[in-house]
């Protein structure tokens, strides 16, 4: 069974969310999702200052298998990327809550509360696997 | 949509049990990993993996006229066969030339002859083969009671060794590359799909999984699908119905090395269409691609020669020796050395290189 913490949010698209308190968050891809993708051999990130919208596509996660998108979960701008994950992409399927990829200064806050809650996503996924 | 899953190979529960991934792959229920890709990858390379092939089928052609028949048949010639247990890889063509299925033919008697091909294709190919037999004292025999797995890497041979039956366990020791012993229904051959030694080894279905359970105990790392295809595709082999299928020929698919045409008396399904191919020139040049920087190269992907597009990836991917991505591709005659590749929209340079990109676990690059 996939790890799924209580403290965050998640997308349908499976991407987590970690709402900081301060008007800014920190994304990453779900534990479901890496093991979906399996060894990560690249991710692809957004540019700093670049301006989101939600479902906006804005970095790639490359695994042996196949090259995904992720998309936005919410509206802001792109405040910082995590660089480490150019040299060692594959930390992402050992940890994907610790390894975030990109941070969001929120324009939209209330869009926090359309996000699904850990139970929600946990029977989203549970879902897809039947 | 992928097709329904229809198959289960005798190993579907081991598999399961030890935590693979399933995929659906050619109508069987096949492991894609049992946890890392990359890890089972590298045990190949440095060490021993191991693949269920029990989906691949093996078929016996046996009967007087079984060399006859397999001369016309594939375009590979079995004639250059002339020790026992010695085997060839080939295609086996429609008269337009292009790539019904590709095989290895394993030469076992002057009447008997042992054929392993490709799982989605099976029925297709057994199907072309008895309408091609017809008349001839020949009998196609497809041999679903025997499953199969292949152990391969610098290990594979010394670790699998004391688990074959003790009186084929010597012959098997001294086969050299590319032969195959058998004895009663277990037959061993030193063939692969990895680039690295190893066996092949086919046995009574029923034996299979006890096979798969001591070959874990020696040390021997199950490996999925997923770790087979980066394998052979470092290896630089092709894969048949990514880079070529029935409508592409061998001359087109960098395997012109293995369509005999020096006997002039030998009149194979396929000669005329490539004898004609051959002679218009200009044939589409199939080479190995390295992508420079970051990135993965995929299946289909566009190459491009400044903005005209002048062919594409066959079979792309990441090589876990490598550490970057590499492909196999087809490009027209007159595309020029400086090409790049689409990809998601935007162009990025690749070199063309000659394959293979890794043999024996050491880069050829």
């Amino acid at each position: 069974m996939s790890n799924i913490p209580e403290n965050l949010k998640y997308a349908e698209s499976h991407e987590w969310v970690h709402d900081e308190g301060d008007g800014t968050v920190t994304i990453g891809i779900s534990d479901h999702a890496q093991e979906l993708l399996g060894d990560l051999v690249f991710v692809e990130l957004p540019e700093t200052g670049t301006q989101l919208k939600a479902g906006d596509e804005c970095a790639v996660v490359e695994s042996v298998k196949a090259a995904s998108d992720v998309y936005s979960p919410l509206d802001g701008e792109v405040i910082e990327t995590n660089e480490a994950l150019a040299d060692s992409p594959e930390v992402i399927n050992e940890a994907p809550y610790d390894n975030w990829i990109f941070k969001l200064k929120l324009s939209n806050p209330v869009q926090l509360d359309e996000l699904l809650d850990a139970a929600a996503y946990a029977s989203m996924v549970e879902a897809e696997d039947h | 949509m992928e097709n329904p899953v229809e198959h289960k190979t005798i190993l579907n529960q081991t598999h399961r049990d030890l935590g693979a991934r399933m995929v659906p792959f050619g109508g069987w229920d096949m492991p894609v990993h049992y946890g890392s890709q990359i890890e089972e990858h590298h045990a190949v390379r440095c060490d021993a993996g191991m693949f269920d092939i029990c989906h691949m089928t093996a078929v016996d052609i046996r009967g007087s006229a079984a060399r006859t028949f397999l001369r016309h048949l594939l375009a590979n010639d079995v004639g250059k066969l002339k020790d026992q247990g010695k085997a060839l890889y080939s295609c086996m063509l429609k008269e337009n030339g292009c790539v019904i299925d590709d095989l290895i033919i394993y030469f076992m008697n002057d009447d008997w002859y042992r054929m392993v091909v490709n799982a989605a294709t099976t029925e297709k190919d057994i199907a072309w083969m008895g309408r091609h037999a017809e008349g001839l004292d020949v009998q196609i025999q497809p041999r679903r009671d025997l499953g199969m797995i292949a152990v391969q890497g610098p290990n594979a041979r010394e670790k699998s060794l004391l688990l074959l039956p003790e009186d084929l366990r010597e012959t098997a020791e001294r086969l050299t590359p590319f032969s195959a012993a058998s004895n009663g229904e277990w037959f061993v051959g030193r063939t692969g799909y990895t680039g690295e030694d190893g066996f092949e080894i086919m046995l009574p279905e029923d034996q299979v999984v006890a096979l798969w359970k001591a070959l874990t105990q020696a040390g021997i790392r199950p490996c999925g699908l997923g770790a087979r295809d980066t394998l052979r595709l470092e290896a630089g082999m092709n894969l048949y119905g990514a880079d070529m299928d029935e409508d592409t020929s061998p001359l087109e698919s960098g395997l012109a090395w293995t369509v005999a045409l020096s006997d002039l008396n030998r009149d194979f399904i396929g000669r005329s269409a490539l004898v004609t191919q051959k002679a218009g020139g200009r044939l589409p040049r199939f080479t190995g691609v390295l992508l420079e920087g970051k990135g993965v190269l995929r299946n289909q992907q566009k190459l491009y020669d400044g903005e005209q597009e002048v062919g594409e990836i066959t079979s792309g991917g990441f090589s876990p020796t490598l550490e970057r991505a590499i492909g196999l591709a087809r490009i027209s005659a007159d595309a020029g050395e400086n090409l790049s590749v689409d990809m998601r929209g935007r162009k990025l340079p690749v070199t063309l290189v000659k394959p293979p990109f890794v043999r024996n676990g050491k880069s050829c690059l």
